[in-house]
C-alpha cells in the first residue's frame, strides 16, 4: 500500500447551529485519484475548506503526509507542496499567463529555473499562443486551464481541485481530464466535483457526501449503482 | 532583461541630470527642495498603493514621524548623520508593529484606512497635546503644537560645523532622491516586487500559491514608511522646525491626492503629481482671490470623476494610441487598483 | 452622590453626542455602502445654516431643528446627483470624492465666513446639582440623540418607506428587481442623511466655536463609530457610541480630556482588530 498523503479524523465544522461538516473521516494514498460528490449543500466545499486551511475546523485534525496541518494558514500548507484551485477561478486577471505561472514557479524555485519551469507548462498545456495575454481578456476555459498550469508547476504531490469543470465546454473538460491525468503520475488528486459526466469519465474512487457527513466511499460503478446514492443525489437530480 | 535594465537606469540618470541642471534656472531652488521632498513623500505612497494595492490613509504619520525623531535625535546628538538614519529606522519600526497588527488580522481596505487614519490622528492629538515643559525626550522639549525649533541641520558627515544648506542642500536632496528611485525600481524589478504586484492582483491566489502575503505586505509597508521617514527628515532639515501640522489629515489628504493626480500603478506618476500640485499651491498661495483648498478639493473629485488613472498613465496610453505600437489594454489599471476591495465592503 | 450625577449625566452626553455625530453618516453607509468624508463639513454647515439664520432673526431652535437639515440636505442632493451618484459601487472612489468635497467645501466656507470663530451662545442655562455646575445645554443634546434614535426606529420598522429602506440595505439588488428605483432610494437615503449631518452640526454647534475646518473634528470619531458598530444601523451606531462614549468618559475623569480623546482611538483600533466586522458583524445579527 502506498503512503497516507492526506487523512482528516472527526472533521467537523459548525456554522452557528448548522453542522457542515460533521465528523469526517477521510484517508488517501499517493497518487490516487478521488472524487468527492454529494448535492448542493453537502458539505463538500466545507470540507474542502477545512483541508486547505481557508477554514479552521471546529473539531477533528488535518493530517498531510503524518504531520498535523489543522488550523495551518492556506500558505503554509501550499508550501507542503499542495496544490490548491478554489471554486471561482482565483487568478490574476490584469497580469499575462506567463507572469501567473512564473509568480508560482518562483515560489518554489529560483528566478532561472522558475523562468524554465514556467516556460515547460505552458508549453505542456499548450498555452503558447496566449502565453503574453492578460488573464482577463481569455476566454473561462482558457483560465480554468491556466489555474491547472498555477497547481502543476509547483511539482506537487498532493492537489485539491474544487469544481474544475464548472461551466466549460466538452472540448476543455476533455482537455482537463487529460491535464489531470497526467497530474496523477506525480501526485495525489482529490477532486469536487459536480457534472457527472465528467466523474465518470475521470474516477475511481468516489466519496459521497450527504449532509456534512460521509454516506459512502466506494468504485465509481458501484456508488453509480447504489440505491441510497440514488435517492440523495441522482434521484433528486433526475426528478 | 539585463539589457533593459541597463536602458532604464541610464534613462532614469539622464532625465534627472537633465531636470538638476535645468529647473533651477526657472525656480528658487529653495522651492525646488520642498518640492522633491514631496515628490518623495508622493512616491512612497505611489509604492505601497500602486503596486502593493495598500491604502493608507496615514502616510503623514510617518512623515511626521520622521521628522520628529531627526528633530529630536538631532538635539540630543548634536550632528546629523546619527539622527537621519534613526529617522528612517523609527518609521519602518513603527510600521512593521502597524503593518503585522493589521495584516495578520486579515483587514480589508475599508478597515485599513480607518486604521491607518485614526493611529495619525492619535499622533496628532497626542504631539499638540505635549506643550508642557514635562514632555522631554533627552534634552528636546516636545513643545506641543508649537513644535521644534532650533535643533541641528544636515552637516558634512563627521563634521557637525560644516552645514549643508542653500544650493548644496537642494542637490544633496536630488541626489537622494534618485538614489531613492533607483532602489525602489531596483526592488519591483525583483521578484519580491513582482510577487507584491502578484498580491495586490489577487491575494487569495498568491496565498494558495504558498506566499506569505501578510508578512510580505507587512515589509512592503515598512519600506513605504521608510522612505515617508526620510522624506520627513529631509523637511525638518529645510523647514528648520518640525509642527503637529506633520502628521494632519490634511497632509495625509494631500499625499492621496498626489498619488492620483500622477498616476497609480507608475513610478513616476506619485512624484510628479506630488511636486506638481504643490507647486501649483504655492503658485495659488501668491492670490487671494480663490481658496488654495477649494481648488486642491476640486482638483481630486474632478479626477476620480473625470480621469481616474491619473495624468502619466492617460498620457503614456495616448502616446502608445498616437503611435499604434500596442493596444492600451490596462487603461482603468489605477482606478482598478483603487477598488479591488470593493466585493469586501 | 452628586458627583456621580454629575458623571451620570456627562457619560450619557458623550453617548449621545456621538450617536449624534455619526447618525447621518450611519444611514448613508448603512443603506448605500457609500463613506461620506464630507460628512463633518456637512456638520459644518449645519453650524454655519444656524447662525446665518439666527443672525436673520429666526427661532434659535427653528433654525436648528428646520433650516439647518432642510438647508444641508439640499445640499447633500446636489451632491449626490453630481458626484456620488456616479460611483456607486466603488468604494474607494467615493471615499476619495468625497475627501475632495470635503476639502472643497472648508475653501467655500473660507471664502463666505472668514477664517474666524463664530458662535452662538447656548439658549438653555445651566444649572448646578449640589455644589456641581451643570451644562442644561447637554440635557438638550441627550433628548435630541433619544428622539433621533426613537425616530430612526420607528420609521424603519412602521413605514412603507422603512421598509424598503431595510429591504435596500440587505440587498440592493433583490429590492431592484421588485421595482424600486435604486436611483430614488439612494437619492432620498443622502438627502436623510446630509440633512441629519447638518441638525447634528446645528445642535452642537453651539458648544464649540465654528470655524471652516470645524468638520474635521468630527468626521473621524464619525467613522470609527459607524465602521466600528458594523452592519446594523441602529443597534450598531448606539452599541458603537455606548462603548466608545463611555472609554472617553471614564479617561477624561480619571486623566485628561486629551486622554480621554487618544482612548477613545487606541480602542476603536483594538476593537476593529478583534472585531473586524464591526460590533453588530459579531452580535446583535439581524437587528435594525
Amino acid at each position: 500500500m502506498a503512503e497516507v498523503v492526506l487523512e482528516t479524523q472527526a472533521l467537523t465544522m459548525r456554522f452557528g447551529g448548522v453542522v457542515a461538516s460533521d465528523n469526517v473521516n477521510f484517508k488517501l494514498r499517493a497518487r490516487e485519484l478521488r472524487c468527492l460528490i454529494g448535492p448542493n449543500g453537502a458539505g463538500k466545499s466545507t470540507f474542502f475548506k477545512c483541508v486547505t486551511g481557508l477554514l479552521t475546523p471546529t473539531e477533528g485534525q488535518v493530517f498531510m503526509r503524518g504531520q498535523e496541518t489543522t488550523g495551518w494558514m492556506p500558505h503554509q500548507i501550499a508550501s507542503l507542496g499542495v496544490g490548491i484551485k478554489t471554486q471561482t477561478p482565483n487568478v490574476m486577471d490584469y497580469l499575462s499567463v506567463f507572469e501567473n505561472i512564473w509568480l508560482a514557479a518562483r515560489r518554489f524555485h529560483s528566478v532561472d529555473e522558475a523562468k524554465h519551469k514556467a516556460e515547460a507548462v505552458i508549453d505542456r498545456l499548450a498555452l503558447n499562443s496566449i502565453a503574453r495575454s492578460d488573464l482577463g481578456n481569455l476566454a473561462h476555459g482558457e483560465r480554468q486551464r491556466v489555474e491547472l498550469g498555477l497547481v502543476a508547476v509547483g511539482d506537487p504531490w498532493l492537489v485539491l481541485l474544487d469544481e474544475p469543470a464548472a461551466g466549460m465546454s466538452a472540448e476543455d473538460v476533455e482537455r482537463m481530464t487529460e491535464i489531470i491525468h497526467e497530474l496523477t503520475k506525480i501526485a495525489a488528486v482529490v477532486i469536487v466535483e459536480h457534472d457527472m459526466q465528467f466523474i465518470r469519465s475521470i474516477a475511481e474512487t468516489v466519496t459521497v457526501f450527504h449532509q456534512g457527513a460521509v454516506l459512502m466511499e466506494d468504485h465509481v460503478d458501484k456508488v453509480m449503482s447504489d440505491e441510497t446514492v440514488r435517492n440523495v443525489y441522482l434521484g433528486k437530480k433526475a426528478g | 532583461m539585463q539589457d533593459r535594465m541597463g536602458k532604464d537606469v541610464l534613462m532614469t540618470l539622464v532625465v534627472a541630470g537633465l531636470l538638476i541642471w535645468l529647473l533651477p534656472q526657472l525656480v528658487s531652488t529653495y522651492t525646488l527642495t520642498v518640492l522633491i521632498i514631496y515628490g518623495m513623500l508622493g512616491f512612497s505612497l505611489g509604492l505601497i498603493w500602486g503596486f502593493g494595492g495598500i491604502l493608507c490613509f496615514g502616510q503623514a504619520a510617518f512623515f511626521g514621524l520622521g521628522a520628529y525623531t531627526y528633530a529630536i535625535a538631532a538635539i540630543n546628538i548634536g550632528e546629523s548623520t546619527l539622527p537621519m538614519i534613526i529617522a528612517i529606522l523609527v518609521p519602518a519600526i513603527a510600521a512593521l508593529l502597524l503593518g503585522a497588527m493589521m495584516f495578520y488580522g486579515r483587514l480589508t481596505d475599508v478597515y485599513l484606512g480607518v486604521i491607518t487614519l485614526v493611529v495619525t490622528l492619535i499622533l496628532f492629538k497626542f504631539i499638540n497635546s505635549t506643550a508642557g515643559p514635562q514632555y522631554m525626550i533627552g534634552t528636546a522639549r516636545l513643545g506641543g503644537f508649537n513644535g521644534i525649533p532650533g535643533f541641528q541641520t544636515l552637516n558634512v558627515p563627521g563634521d557637525p560645523d560644516a552645514y549643508i544648506w542653500g544650493d548644496a542642500y537642494f542637490y544633496v536632496c536630488a541626489v537622494i532622491m534618485v538614489l531613492v528611485y533607483l532602489l525602489v525600481s531596483a526592488l519591483l524589478r525583483s521578484s519580491f516586487g513582482r510577487i507584491a504586484v502578484g498580491i495586490r492582483e489577487n491575494e487569495t491566489r498568491m496565498s494558495l500559491m504558498g506566499y506569505d502575503v501578510a508578512a510580505r505586505k507587512t515589509i512592503l509597508f515598512a519600506i513605504g514608511a521608510a522612505i515617508a521617514g526620510l522624506a520627513g527628515a529631509l523637511f525638518a532639515n529645510w523647514g528648520e522646525i518640525v509642527t503637529p501640522g506633520l502628521f494632519s489629515l490634511g497632509q495625509s489628504a494631500e499625499i492621496i491626492i498626489w498619488c492620483i493626480v500622477g498616476g497609480l500603478g507608475t513610478r513616476s506618476g506619485p512624484i510628479l503629481g506630488a511636486a506638481g500640485l504643490a507647486y501649483l499651491k504655492f503658485a495659488l498661495g501668491q492670490q487671494s482671490l480663490i481658496d488654495n483648498t477649494l481648488i486642491t478639493g476640486l482638483i481630486l473629485v474632478l479626477f476620480v470623476l473625470f480621469l481616474p488613472k491619473g495624468l502619466v498613465p492617460a498620457i503614456s496610453s495616448l502616446w502608445k494610441v498616437s503611435f499604434a505600437r500596442r493596444s492600451p489594454s490596462r487603461v482603468h489599471q489605477a482606478r482598478r487598483i483603487r477598488n479591488r476591495g470593493r466585493a469586501n465592503g | 452622590m452628586d458627583l456621580s450625577v454629575v458623571i451620570l449625566v456627562e457619560m450619557l452626553y458623550a453617548v449621545a453626542s456621538l450617536v449624534l455625530i455619526s447618525a447621518g453618516l450611519a444611514v448613508v453607509f448603512g443603506m448605500m455602502k457609500v463613506i461620506n468624508l464630507a460628512h463633518g463639513e456637512f456638520m459644518m454647515m449645519g453650524g454655519y445654516a444656524t447662525i446665518t439664520a439666527v443672525n436673520l432673526g429666526v427661532n434659535v431652535f427653528v433654525a436648528m431643528l428646520v433650516v439647518a437639515p432642510i438647508t444641508v440636505g439640499l445640499i447633500g442632493l446636489v451632491v449626490e446627483r453630481l458626484v456620488i451618484r456616479h460611483l456607486y459601487g466603488r468604494l474607494v472612489d467615493t471615499m476619495l470624492a468625497t475627501w475632495g468635497l470635503s476639502l472643497f467645501f472648508i475653501g467655500v466656507a473660507t471664502m463666505i465666513f472668514g477664517n474666524t470663530t463664530t458662535g452662538i451662545s447656548t439658549p438653555i442655562p445651566g444649572f448646578s446639582i449640589g455644589s456641581y455646575q451643570i451644562n442644561g445645554y447637554n440635557f438638550f443634546i441627550i433628548v435630541v440623540a433619544i428622539a433621533l434614535v426613537i425616530g430612526m426606529l420607528v420609521i424603519l420598522k412602521s413605514t412603507r418607506a422603512g421598509l424598503i429602506a431595510r429591504g435596500t440595505m440587505q440587498r440592493s439588488d433583490i429590492a431592484a428587481a421588485l421595482g424600486y428605483s435604486p436611483d430614488r432610494i439612494y437619492m432620498a437615503t443622502f438627502f436623510c442623511g446630509s440633512a441629519l449631518s447638518g441638525l447634528a452640526g446645528a445642535v452642537l454647534a453651539p458648544l464649540v466655536g465654528l470655524v471652516p475646518t470645524s468638520g474635521g473634528a468630527y468626521i473621524a470619531k464619525a467613522f470609527i463609530t459607524v465602521i466600528a458598530g458594523g452592519p446594523s444601523l441602529v443597534a450598531g451606531l448606539l452599541s458603537s457610541a455606548g462603548l466608545f462614549g463611555l472609554v472617553n468618559q471614564i479617561f477624561t475623569f480619571a486623566i485628561s480630556p486629551v486622554i480621554g480623546e487618544v482612548a477613545l482611538l487606541v480602542s476603536a483600533v483594538i476593537l476593529l482588530r478583534l472585531l473586524p466586522q464591526g460590533v453588530t458583524g459579531k452580535f446583535f445579527k439581524g437587528k435594525l
